[in-house]
């Protein structure tokens, strides 16, 4: 099957354009760039802009050497500094709320959170967007080992990935293209490195069809002692590159893949796709080589290499550290023995990390190394000036700051503006669609929406990925949410979920953020447990369109106000931007990753209805909200209005109730309504336990508003009947509206009065579809 | 009646971890000497008809969008003449 993924139209790569030195037959020492002030570098090409090469020349006193520049370059791309996002994303800290769960907040590699028991957690979400739409197996491959490389730079060990993805028009032929190749990227490494993929999203929309959104998330655990951070400190201590040789791969990666789109419209010639090839066994080899030097004590500081490589890790251990750094490129293992230094310096080869060890320490950490088959190699060291200082065959290369490498690069006050479209796409009310008109066209449409590729079971996908290994996995795809057992004697677990919808951010950024962030709540909140915090991978267009910077700068307000209200805090997270083809950026999508504690794992709150004679309740208000809906896009694709009102404290009671029920025993299944609202939930719930539903339409409410209006705050959970009162009760009693709506019962979804669909032509509907389209 | 092979080898700047994994394991064979080990695929095709400009020009096009993913492959085609075949024509 992985043929699928060669068969993509072939992509003539122009040549190479790494800085060559100015003089072929000279190396461009610092010295050198000193001497010879009017030197061209091809600093347009590598992605800088006039301004930001004067800035670089400004900070030198003197021209870069090529060297100089390729750091500068890429420190400087979006991708590493943040340029176009940082003046919004200080909202983050800013509205931050008050939380003793957070231990490491944003800035380090990943955000860390206590959940008790001497326990912590890190996790993040990060994009590998443009690379997977290049070369979607390696893209998508790579984009989990990064992640899992950020976790382990914290000291944690990895206990699960997730992935939120999306792809073009289903049916559009280039789509087949990526998702196979993503989809077995993903199952390729994380299968590979044995770790659980539990959670993430899988949406269709032709917004990504030149862009996918390929999102990777990872969980890892550590004792509260073990916190890492990312420092280089002590002089005389030493620099140690462990892990893969450096070879040719993803050069200028960072500032050229990431930042501007790879195809030019102007006709010059495509920039070179720089695919980086990843080796999972390298990684496991890295993992367990890394938690043993850990657990050892034996690190002062690491980081690990992702975009940029070498220039990333040297410049910002140094930076966060107290004194300078001293590198001999020299001594850095190759691959490929012809690359020079600046090409070493920017190449994003995989599998590999950067340790600061004190010299007593030195043998023992490259004893550890050489236990796991992992290359190391001593290559500087921390000294007591404030330089960073590279060199290469004896000569100085590299002589700068690293706070300006790697800290205090351009930061742009974009100019934003509202669209002048958005006022006439919010008034474009999804609410005159027509609608069904009888009980056979409300069965037609229930039928059409859960086998909408949107709607549709992904199994096909998601049984490419192993979800079990390592045996603590509680729950994954398909339940509300995916958790992970921490400790085997107490039961103790985390949930995670992600959730973004394009489609809601499309009518209206701030609310949009604010709808993905209560929807991956309500998902943690539906499977037991406690939403602590949050991480984020904001998914836009170019910064450089005042219309795309508006939305982002929208959701950015909207996920920092409600994250203060739900008293979540951001712990970390990731920005794409520049994801669109030519003129036309995808839908917003920013994607949220709620963190849940759960004391006790065996009480989770599953979907599946799965005992007869239960009782089904609505939870929450249904109002007629149609804006954005799955309803509007499978039945009309319409895409206008208003998205659905948020009420984060609804949300927040609604956490409390579904938390209090799962301890109390008060439920035994549970479904978050979101996209394709209560019909959607009631059909998942039903097919996962095997049994049907009879729902009664309550007083006041439209049979089609019931079944598809996606109101937020809401949630459908079965109740045995020994615990109604009682459930009844605590909902009365902390005011959250519960309206009784059916029994699980029998081999039908019944909506009485207006028709029944056997369980199995659910099943049919629900489940065909994926693996016609790509199976 | 004529074979075509065509040779895919990851590009020379790619990672290849295969050919990585069989460099370590040399020594421990006691195999030494050897500095680099990169592995790649071989297809053999046999043609119908005479392998003309027009059916190397069909071989290169098939190799190109399908036996190699040419992102991060390189690829040769090469005519090699049966000698059964040769011998009846």
């Amino acid at each position: 099957m992985s043929s699928d993924i060669h068969s993509s139209a072939p992509r003539t790569p122009a040549p190479p354009q790494t800085p060559a030195p100015p003089q072929a037959s000279r190396l461009d020492t610092t010295e050198h760039a000193a001497a010879t002030p009017d030197t061209e570098l091809p600093w347009a090409e590598l992605g800088l802009k006039e301004d930001e090469y004067a800035r670089v020349r400004e900070i030198l006193g003197r021209r870069p050497t090529g060297a100089e520049l390729a750091m500068y370059s890429v420190m400087w791309s979006e991708h590493c500094s943040y340029k176009s996002s940082k003046a919004h994303l200080r909202q983050f800290g800013e509205k931050a709320p008050h939380s003793d769960a957070l231990l490491v907040g944003i800035g380090e590699n990943a955000g860390v959170v206590d959940i008790g028991q001497g326990y912590a957690v890190t996790f993040k979400v990060e994009s590998h967007n443009h690379p997977s739409y290049v070369e979607p197996y390696q893209g998508a491959a790579t984009g989990v080992g990064g992640i899992v490389r950020d976790i382990i730079a914290m000291g944690a060990r990895p206990v699960a990935v997730v992935d939120p993805l999306r792809f073009g028009a289903p049916e559009h032929p280039d789509t087949r293209r990526v998702v196979s190749g993503v989809v077995a990227g993903i199952g390729g490494y994380g299968n590979c490195l044995g770790l659980p993929n539990i959670g993430g999203e899988v949406v269709f929309d032709s917004c990504y069809q030149g862009n996918p959104l390929v999102n990777a998330g990872a969980i890892g655990v550590m004792r509260h002692e073990d916190i890492h951070l990312a420092k280089a400190a002590g002089t005389g201590n030493k620099v140690i590159l462990y892990g893969a040789r450096t070879g040719g791969d993803g050069i200028g990666g960072a500032s050229i893949l990431a930042s501007e789109t790879f195809e030019d419209s102007s006709g010059k010639p495509a920039k070179r796709p720089a695919v980086q090839v990843g080796d999972p066994f390298q990684e496991k080899l890295l993992i367990e080589c890394t938690l043993e030097a850990f657990a050892e004590r034996l690190v002062v500081g690491i980081q690990d290499l992702g975009a940029a490589g070498l220039s990333c890790a040297t410049s910002e251990l140094a930076s966060n550290g107290s004194g300078g750094m001293r590198v001999e490129l020299d001594d850095v293992p190759l691959r490929d023995s012809t690359l020079s230094p600046e090409e070493i310096l920017m190449s994003e080869s995989q599998e590999r990390m950067c340790a600061v060890v004190e010299p007593s320490k030195v043998e023992r950490f490259l004893a550890i190394c050489e236990k796991w088959d992992v290359t190391a190699t001593v290559v500087g060291e921390v000294t007591d000036g404030d330089r960073l200082e590279i060199y290469w065959h004896g000569e100085k290369i590299v002589d700068v700051d690293p706070r300006t490498v790697a800290h205090e690069g351009p930061v742009y006050q974009r100019p934003y503006a509202r669209p002048s479209w958005q006022d006439a796409l919010q008034a474009d009310d999804a609410g005159k669609l027509p609608r069904p008109v009888d009980g056979k066209e409300l069965r037609e449409q229930v039928l059409r929406l859960v086998a909408s590729p949107n709607q549709a079971d992904k199994s096909w996908i998601t049984s490419q990925y192993d979800h079990l290994v390592q045996g603590n996995t509680v729950l994954a795809q398909r339940e509300d949410a995916g958790m992970i057992r921490v400790d085997e004697e107490t039961n103790l677990g985390v949930a995670l979920a992600t959730d973004g919808n394009g489609r809601y951010a499309k009518l209206d950024p701030y609310t949009g953020a604010q709808l993905a962030l209560s929807e991956a709540y309500r998902n943690v909140a539906a499977t037991g447990a406690e939403p602590l915090a949050i991480t984020d991978c904001l998914n836009f267009g170019s910064p450089e369109d005042p219309d795309v910077m508006w939305q982002f700068v929208e959701a950015i307000r909207g996920l920092a106000d409600g994250c203060r209200q739900l008293g979540t805090p951001v712990t970390g997270g990731n920005v794409s931007l520049y994801n669109q083809t030519g003129e036309t950026a995808v839908h917003p999508t920013p994607v949220v990753g709620v963190l849940g504690v759960i004391d006790d794992v065996t009480r989770r709150t599953p979907i599946a209805f799965a005992q007869e004679g239960q009782l089904l309740y609505l939870l929450g208000d249904t109002r007629e909200e149609l804006g954005g809906s799955a309803w509007s896009q499978v039945v009309h694709d319409h895409l206008g209005g208003m998205p659905p009102a948020v009420d984060l404290e609804r949300e927040r009671l609604l956490g409390e109730i579904l938390v209090s029920a799962s301890r109390d025993g008060m439920i035994d299944a549970a479904h978050d309504l979101s996209d394709g609202g209560l019909v959607q939930a009631v059909v998942e719930s039903c097919l996962k336990g095997g049994k049907g539903a009879r729902l009664v339409v309550p007083d006041g409410i439209d049979p089609f508003v019931l079944l598809f209006s996606e109101s937020q705050g809401r949630a459908v959970v079965a109740v045995p009947r020994s615990e109604e009162v009682r459930f009844n009760d605590m909902c009365g009693a902390r005011g959250l509206p519960v309206t009784r709506i059916g029994v699980v019962d029998g081999e039908e979804v019944e909506l009485q009065g207006q028709f029944s669909i056997p369980l199995s032509e659910l099943r049919t509907a629900h489940r065909e579809t994926i693996p016609a389209l790509f199976g | 009646m004529a074979r075509v092979v065509v040779d895919v080898m990851l590009k020379p700047e790619i990672l290849d971890p295969q050919g990585q994994a069989v460099q370590r394991a040399l020594p421990r064979l006691g195999f030494e000497g050897i500095a680099d080990v990169r592995q790649g695929k071989r297809f053999e095709l046999e043609v119908e008809g005479p392998v003309d400009d027009a059916a190397l020009a069909r071989i290169n096009e098939l190799a190109e969008t399908f036996l190699a993913n040419t992102v991060i492959e390189d690829f040769t085609v090469r005519v090699e003449e049966l000698e059964e075949e040769t011998a009846t024509a």
